[in-house]
Protein backbone atom coordinates (compact mmCIF):
# COMPACT_ATOMS: atom_id res chain seq x y z
CA UNK A 1 0.00 0.00 0.00
CA UNK A 2 1.39 3.37 -0.96
CA UNK A 3 2.32 6.05 1.52
CA UNK A 4 2.44 9.62 0.37
CA UNK A 5 3.53 12.76 2.18
CA UNK A 6 1.69 16.00 1.36
CA UNK A 7 3.64 19.05 2.40
CA UNK A 8 1.15 21.83 3.14
CA UNK A 9 3.36 23.66 5.60
CA UNK A 10 3.02 27.44 5.57
CA UNK A 11 -0.34 27.34 3.86
CA UNK A 12 -3.46 28.48 5.64
CA UNK A 13 -6.93 27.07 6.13
CA UNK A 14 -8.56 25.59 4.17
CA UNK A 15 -5.53 24.98 1.93
CA UNK A 16 -4.18 21.89 3.75
CA UNK A 17 -7.59 20.23 3.83
CA UNK A 18 -8.19 20.93 0.13
CA UNK A 19 -4.77 19.50 -0.75
CA UNK A 20 -5.48 16.39 1.24
CA UNK A 21 -8.85 15.88 -0.41
CA UNK A 22 -7.34 16.25 -3.86
CA UNK A 23 -4.78 13.54 -3.11
CA UNK A 24 -7.38 11.32 -1.44
CA UNK A 25 -9.46 11.37 -4.60
CA UNK A 26 -6.53 10.14 -6.62
CA UNK A 27 -5.27 7.61 -4.05
CA UNK A 28 -6.04 3.90 -4.08
CA UNK A 29 -7.99 2.07 -1.40
CA UNK A 30 -5.73 1.30 1.51
CA UNK A 31 -3.22 4.04 0.72
CA UNK A 32 -1.96 6.13 3.63
CA UNK A 33 -1.47 9.86 3.23
CA UNK A 34 0.53 11.98 5.65
CA UNK A 35 -0.33 15.66 5.70
CA UNK A 36 2.26 18.10 7.05
CA UNK A 37 0.70 21.32 8.24
CA UNK A 38 1.65 24.34 10.34
CA UNK A 39 -1.95 25.52 10.41
CA UNK A 40 -3.68 24.85 13.72
CA UNK A 41 -7.17 24.82 12.22
CA UNK A 42 -6.24 21.92 9.98
CA UNK A 43 -5.23 19.79 12.95
CA UNK A 44 -8.89 19.75 13.97
CA UNK A 45 -10.48 20.14 10.53
CA UNK A 46 -8.84 17.08 9.00
CA UNK A 47 -10.07 14.60 11.63
CA UNK A 48 -13.56 16.15 11.31
CA UNK A 49 -13.50 15.61 7.58
CA UNK A 50 -12.20 12.08 7.93
CA UNK A 51 -14.98 11.27 10.39
CA UNK A 52 -17.68 12.86 8.25
CA UNK A 53 -16.63 11.17 5.05
CA UNK A 54 -15.73 7.81 6.59
CA UNK A 55 -11.99 7.30 6.11
CA UNK A 56 -9.57 6.16 8.77
CA UNK A 57 -7.65 8.49 11.09
CA UNK A 58 -4.30 6.78 11.63
CA UNK A 59 -2.47 9.29 13.84
CA UNK A 60 -1.87 12.95 14.62
CA UNK A 61 1.48 14.05 16.01
CA UNK A 62 2.91 17.48 16.55
CA UNK A 63 6.66 17.62 16.01
CA UNK A 64 8.00 21.11 16.70
CA UNK A 65 5.65 23.46 14.85
CA UNK A 66 4.45 20.90 12.38
CA UNK A 67 1.44 18.62 12.61
CA UNK A 68 1.87 15.23 10.97
CA UNK A 69 -1.59 13.93 10.25
CA UNK A 70 -1.83 10.40 8.88
CA UNK A 71 -5.01 9.16 7.25
CA UNK A 72 -5.95 6.05 5.31
CA UNK A 73 -8.34 5.80 2.40
CA UNK A 74 -10.83 3.07 3.22
CA UNK A 75 -13.62 3.70 0.75
CA UNK B 1 -28.76 13.03 3.78
CA UNK B 2 -26.48 15.79 2.49
CA UNK B 3 -27.13 19.30 3.73
CA UNK B 4 -27.76 22.09 1.27
CA UNK B 5 -25.55 25.15 1.55
CA UNK B 6 -26.58 28.11 -0.57
CA UNK B 7 -24.50 31.23 -0.80
CA UNK B 8 -25.33 34.56 -2.44
CA UNK B 9 -22.39 36.82 -3.30
CA UNK B 10 -22.97 40.43 -4.23
CA UNK B 11 -19.93 42.11 -2.75
CA UNK B 12 -16.70 42.45 -4.70
CA UNK B 13 -14.63 43.03 -1.58
CA UNK B 14 -11.81 40.58 -1.07
CA UNK B 15 -12.61 39.51 2.48
CA UNK B 16 -16.22 38.71 1.64
CA UNK B 17 -15.33 36.72 -1.46
CA UNK B 18 -12.66 34.93 0.55
CA UNK B 19 -15.07 33.93 3.31
CA UNK B 20 -17.71 32.86 0.79
CA UNK B 21 -15.09 30.77 -0.99
CA UNK B 22 -13.88 29.21 2.25
CA UNK B 23 -17.40 28.21 3.24
CA UNK B 24 -18.20 26.92 -0.24
CA UNK B 25 -15.05 24.80 -0.41
CA UNK B 26 -15.25 23.39 3.11
CA UNK B 27 -18.97 22.63 2.83
CA UNK B 28 -18.41 20.94 -0.53
CA UNK B 29 -15.50 19.02 1.00
CA UNK B 30 -17.72 17.47 3.66
CA UNK B 31 -20.33 16.46 1.11
CA UNK B 32 -22.86 19.28 1.35
CA UNK B 33 -24.69 20.28 -1.83
CA UNK B 34 -23.29 23.72 -2.44
CA UNK B 35 -24.68 26.39 -4.75
CA UNK B 36 -23.22 29.86 -5.02
CA UNK B 37 -25.12 32.66 -6.76
CA UNK B 38 -22.85 35.46 -8.02
CA UNK B 39 -24.42 38.82 -8.73
CA UNK B 40 -23.61 42.55 -8.84
CA UNK B 41 -20.06 43.35 -7.74
CA UNK B 42 -19.22 39.72 -7.13
CA UNK B 43 -19.19 38.86 -10.85
CA UNK B 44 -16.48 41.15 -12.27
CA UNK B 45 -13.64 39.51 -10.29
CA UNK B 46 -14.26 36.31 -12.27
CA UNK B 47 -14.26 37.70 -15.79
CA UNK B 48 -11.76 36.15 -18.17
CA UNK B 49 -10.11 38.01 -20.99
CA UNK B 50 -8.75 41.39 -20.12
CA UNK B 51 -8.07 41.85 -16.44
CA UNK B 52 -10.55 40.38 -14.01
CA UNK B 53 -11.59 43.06 -11.56
CA UNK B 54 -9.41 43.25 -8.53
CA UNK B 55 -11.19 42.43 -5.32
CA UNK B 56 -10.16 45.34 -3.13
CA UNK B 57 -9.45 44.88 0.55
CA UNK B 58 -12.22 46.10 2.81
CA UNK B 59 -10.04 46.34 5.92
CA UNK B 60 -6.77 45.22 7.44
CA UNK B 61 -7.47 41.59 6.90
CA UNK B 62 -7.49 42.08 3.15
CA UNK B 63 -3.72 42.53 3.16
CA UNK B 64 -3.25 39.45 5.33
CA UNK B 65 -5.19 37.21 2.98
CA UNK B 66 -3.24 38.46 -0.02
CA UNK B 67 -0.06 36.87 1.30
CA UNK B 68 1.60 33.69 0.16
CA UNK B 69 0.16 30.57 1.64
CA UNK B 70 -3.43 31.78 1.76
CA UNK B 71 -5.44 30.01 -0.92
CA UNK B 72 -6.93 32.69 -3.23
CA UNK B 73 -10.73 32.81 -3.43
CA UNK B 74 -10.82 32.01 -7.14
CA UNK B 75 -8.85 28.83 -6.46
CA UNK B 76 -11.08 27.84 -3.53
CA UNK B 77 -14.24 28.25 -5.62
CA UNK B 78 -12.69 26.12 -8.33
CA UNK B 79 -11.74 23.48 -5.78
CA UNK B 80 -15.30 23.50 -4.45
CA UNK B 81 -16.42 22.53 -7.94
CA UNK B 82 -13.68 19.95 -8.60
CA UNK B 83 -13.62 18.29 -5.21
CA UNK B 84 -17.22 18.69 -4.12
CA UNK B 85 -19.45 19.30 -7.14
CA UNK B 86 -20.39 22.80 -6.04
CA UNK B 87 -22.41 24.86 -8.50
CA UNK B 88 -21.23 28.39 -9.24
CA UNK B 89 -24.13 30.22 -10.82
CA UNK B 90 -23.84 33.65 -12.40
CA UNK B 91 -26.88 35.90 -12.10
CA UNK B 92 -28.49 36.36 -15.50
CA UNK B 93 -29.66 39.88 -14.63
CA UNK B 94 -26.15 40.98 -13.66
CA UNK B 95 -24.74 39.43 -16.83
CA UNK B 96 -27.25 41.41 -18.89
CA UNK B 97 -26.36 44.66 -17.14
CA UNK B 98 -22.63 43.99 -17.50
CA UNK B 99 -23.24 42.96 -21.12
CA UNK B 100 -21.35 39.70 -20.78
CA UNK B 101 -21.93 36.15 -21.91
CA UNK B 102 -20.87 32.76 -20.53
CA UNK B 103 -17.74 32.98 -22.65
CA UNK B 104 -16.44 35.73 -20.37
CA UNK B 105 -16.77 33.53 -17.29
CA UNK B 106 -14.60 30.55 -16.26
CA UNK B 107 -15.51 27.13 -17.64
CA UNK B 108 -16.24 25.78 -14.19
CA UNK B 109 -19.08 28.29 -13.72
CA UNK B 110 -22.59 26.99 -14.38
CA UNK B 111 -25.22 28.49 -16.64
CA UNK B 112 -26.72 31.97 -16.15
CA UNK B 113 -29.40 31.59 -13.52
CA UNK B 114 -32.31 33.66 -12.30
CA UNK B 115 -33.38 34.19 -8.72
CA UNK B 116 -36.63 32.25 -9.07
CA UNK B 117 -34.74 29.12 -9.95
CA UNK B 118 -31.98 29.71 -7.42
CA UNK B 119 -34.37 30.34 -4.53
CA UNK B 120 -36.53 27.40 -5.46
CA UNK B 121 -33.50 25.08 -5.52
CA UNK B 122 -32.31 26.59 -2.24
CA UNK B 123 -35.47 25.59 -0.39
CA UNK B 124 -34.84 23.46 2.65
CA UNK B 125 -31.20 24.44 2.90
CA UNK B 126 -29.23 27.21 4.54
CA UNK B 127 -28.71 30.49 2.74
CA UNK B 128 -25.83 32.82 3.51
CA UNK B 129 -25.08 36.11 1.83
CA UNK B 130 -21.90 38.07 1.34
Amino acid sequence: MAEKVIDARNTFCPGPLMELIGYMKRANLGDTLELLSTDQGSATDVPEWIKKVGHEMVSTDKIGDVWHIKVRKVK
Amino acid sequence: MPQKMNIVCVSGMRERLQMAAMIASVAAAVGDEVSVFFSMNALPPFLKGGTPANAPAEGEFGALIAQDGVPPFRQLFEQAVELGDAKLLPCSMAMDLLKITEKELPAHFGPPTGLTRFLSDAEGGQLLSF
